[in-house]
């Protein structure tokens, strides 16, 4: 059970764009096992979701995969050609995508569209799909699926499309689903309804989770693991505890502390901030990207570029962090 | 009792209903209830954050109440003024003292204005400085909001969405004012800047002793910077007062379900969790269910709410709930 499912090394992306090439990606190496759940955080821009994009070669035109390898059952998903990689495309990997309003096909039936990965997949008859689209309905917790399958998109909220868009995700039982901030465009009492149904329905079917998000609370009830992004690289990953507890990477700590809830306990005035924004991704990455908003940062770091390194063996997963600098001495010592 | 100060900002009974047309011919008339019916007050200096889902009509609450959009009924005074019965041009000098910071600083700037006619525009539209001497207030305000002066000669593209917001908070400061309604002005940004706002906006309430009412579906944020909170649901509000004991003891069962519903920063609390999870969508404002409008979601309804609308009263001095069951 315990096996590599999906095995990603050294992964860039870059963006033609009129002011030059966009860095996007820079050289980003993860790993996610079977039945786990991954969370990715990260601020807009980061590449959370060009890396995910990347895997699946859903990349606009003006993107190219620089290089990088990406194994998924034995396989790189970014050496398959057309043929292959649309076999994968919600057969294998399952995917959700943030925005609900617009990710359905406004003239086609919710029915067609849950069950329309079945025919293509499964080469199942127009009725068996409509079938075990129902069902799949029902697993998502849509009531009165016999009716609402021959619904449009416009005639469900929100949170249902939400739901519709699980269930189609669902349809092959695919071993990976990747959720591209599947909640953000939500309200919050729907937010919960959505993040329990996934926890059940993983914990029913182990299937592995690719949870990106922005929102590093939403990710302490529902990952294993959480991988925090910054400016195209991985600069953090650990257990999800070891991530909240123990944080090791200035960035991981400047985002938790920033948090008012993190803090509402102590009843602070001012919260901690990170002063300045994220780097422009339009010059290639030399140093640590963040090395202008740090305040730990040493001569060292706006001359090399720190590798992702682990500083503690862990049972299962490592914690690793990509900095020159141990906070806890700095600390201590300042 | 003791004697309360006058209110800065007080709103009786505002109601605010849109009408719309729906079928595909708009052959069908229909109101949306964006506001129904709701009361507060503001004292002077005081951050009140008002929460809820969107949809619920808060934003609606403060445009109603600067009277950007006209309210159906109810008022809304300023002081001791009625803004409800004000002409558009007798209500102008009253601009100056309130103003509003919108949600998108993206789409709020005028693209082809340079930072510095943007900030000026307000100042020398009411006559505060000539257009000799509105420069030298443009870089205080710019350095108020933690920006160089060099913005001045720059256009809004130039900046990242958090400096845009900075000079959307110049721009609202530009004519001295007291009382200022913050549309959901964090919700666009990203987390590590969303807290150099906060505490920018609080540095200058303290600066300027300005007052607040502060707009946002956030909860945790709206804990941290009000000091009153009012949670409103579907047009109406729920439960409204001081920020502890709203977080701390929640009295309706809407007030408690959205709180549950805020995922804690903790895995060790969060994985453990037992939440009371809402059945159901938020209802449309246009046939909003009868008697209490939380009821088809509520876990503790009974027959009654599905028939009276709970009236709106004071449970302790400053905590106002609106539940059959409270």
């Amino acid at each position: 059970m315990n096996g590599v499912l999906l095995e990603v090394k050294d992964l860039k992306t870059r963006f033609r764009s009129r002011g030059g090439l966009v860095y996007a990606v820079n050289g980003v190496s993860f790993h996610v096992k079977r039945g786990e759940t991954l969370g990715v955080v990260g601020e807009s821009g980061c590449g959370k979701s060009v890396t995910m994009l990347s895997l699946l070669r859903l990349l606009p035109p003006a993107a190219r995969v620089e290089s990088g390898s990406a194994l998924f059952e034995g396989q790189d998903l970014l050496k398959m050609n057309y043929r292959q990689i649309q076999k994968v495309r919600g057969g294998k990997i399952g995917l959700i995508f943030q925005d609900p309003m617009t990710s359905f096909n406004p003239v086609l039936t919710i029915g067609d569209q849950v069950g329309e990965a079945l025919i293509y997949h499964r080469h199942a008859s127009k009725e068996v799909a409509l079938k075990r689209a129902i069902e799949l309905l029902q697993l998502v917790g849509i009531p009165d699926p016999e009716q609402r399958i021959k619904d449009f998109p416009h005639q469900f909220s929100g949170g249902m499309r939400q739901r519709a868009m699980i269930a189609m995700a669902l349809a092959c039982e695919p071993d990976l689903i990747i959720a591209d901030e599947p909640t953000t465009a939500l309200d919050v009492t729907i937010q919960a309804q959505i993040v329990e149904l996934v926890k059940g329905l993983r914990d029913r079917l182990g299937v592995a989770i690719i949870w990106i998000t922005h929102d590093l609370s939403l990710v302490a009830g529902l990952a294993d693991r959480i991988m925090v992004m910054y400016a195209g690289m991985i600069v953090e990953e650990a257990k999800t505890e070891e991530i909240f507890d123990d944080p090791r990477h200035p960035y991981t700590l400047g985002l938790l502390s920033a948090l008012p809830a993190f803090q509402a306990e102590k009843k602070v005035r001012r919260l901690a901030s990170i002063p300045g924004s994220p780097p422009d991704l339009r010059a290639q990455p030399i140093s640590c990207p963040f090395y202008l908003r740090c305040s730990y940062s040493i001569d060292r770091c706006c001359l090399e570029m720190p590798a992702l390194q682990t500083v503690r063996n862990g049972k299962e997963n490592d914690h690793r962090i990509a900095c020159f600098v141990n906070i806890h001495e700095r600390s201590t010592v300042a | 009792m003791t004697m309360k100060p006058k209110p800065l900002i007080r709103v009786t009974n505002l109601v605010k209903y849109f009408p719309v047309r729906l079928g595909a011919y708009g052959e069908k008339k229909a109101t949306v209830h964006a506001v129904d019916n709701i009361s507060f007050e503001i004292q002077a200096g005081e951050t009140m954050g008002l929460v809820g889902e969107s949809g619920c009509g808060k934003s609606t609450a403060g445009f109603s109440l600067l009277q950007l959009h006209r309210p159906s009924s109810g008022k809304c005074y300023y002081r001791d003024v009625d803004l409800t019965s004000l002409s558009q041009n007798q209500l102008r000098p009253y601009r100056q003292k309130i103003q509003i910071i919108f949600q998108d600083p993206y789409s709020t700037l005028n693209p082809r204005m340079t930072i510095g006619a943007a900030i000026s525009e307000p100042i020398l539209a009411h006559r505060l400085a000539d257009r000799k001497t509105v420069m030298s207030r443009v870089i205080t305000l710019l350095n108020d909001v933690g920006l160089s002066e060099k913005a001045v000669n720059r256009y809004p593209h130039e900046f990242s969405g958090g400096q845009r917001q900075r000079i959307c908070i110049a721009r609202a400061l530009a004519c001295d004012p007291e009382f200022i309604v913050c549309d959901e002005p964090i919700s666009a940004l990203d987390v590590s800047i969303q807290a150099q706002i906060i505490n920018l906006l609080q540095d200058l309430q303290e600066k300027y002793n300005l007052t607040y009412l502060f707009i946002a579906h956030d909860l945790s944020v709206v804990r941290h910077i009000s000091n009153r909170v009012g949670v409103m649901y579907l047009g109406r509000m729920a439960e409204m007062g001081e920020k502890e004991m709203i977080f701390a003891e929640p009295k309706h069962p809407y007030t408690q379900a959205l709180l549950s519903a805020v995922p804690v920063p903790n895995p060790h609390i969060e994985k453990n969790r037992q939440r009371q999870v809402l059945s159901g969508d938020v209802p449309s404002a246009i046939e909003p269910p009868s008697g209490c409008h939380f009821h088809p979601r509520c876990p503790v309804a009974f027959d009654d709410c599905k028939i009276v609308a709970p009236a709106w009263r004071r449970i302790e001095d400053g905590r106002w709930v609106a539940c059959h069951k409270v």
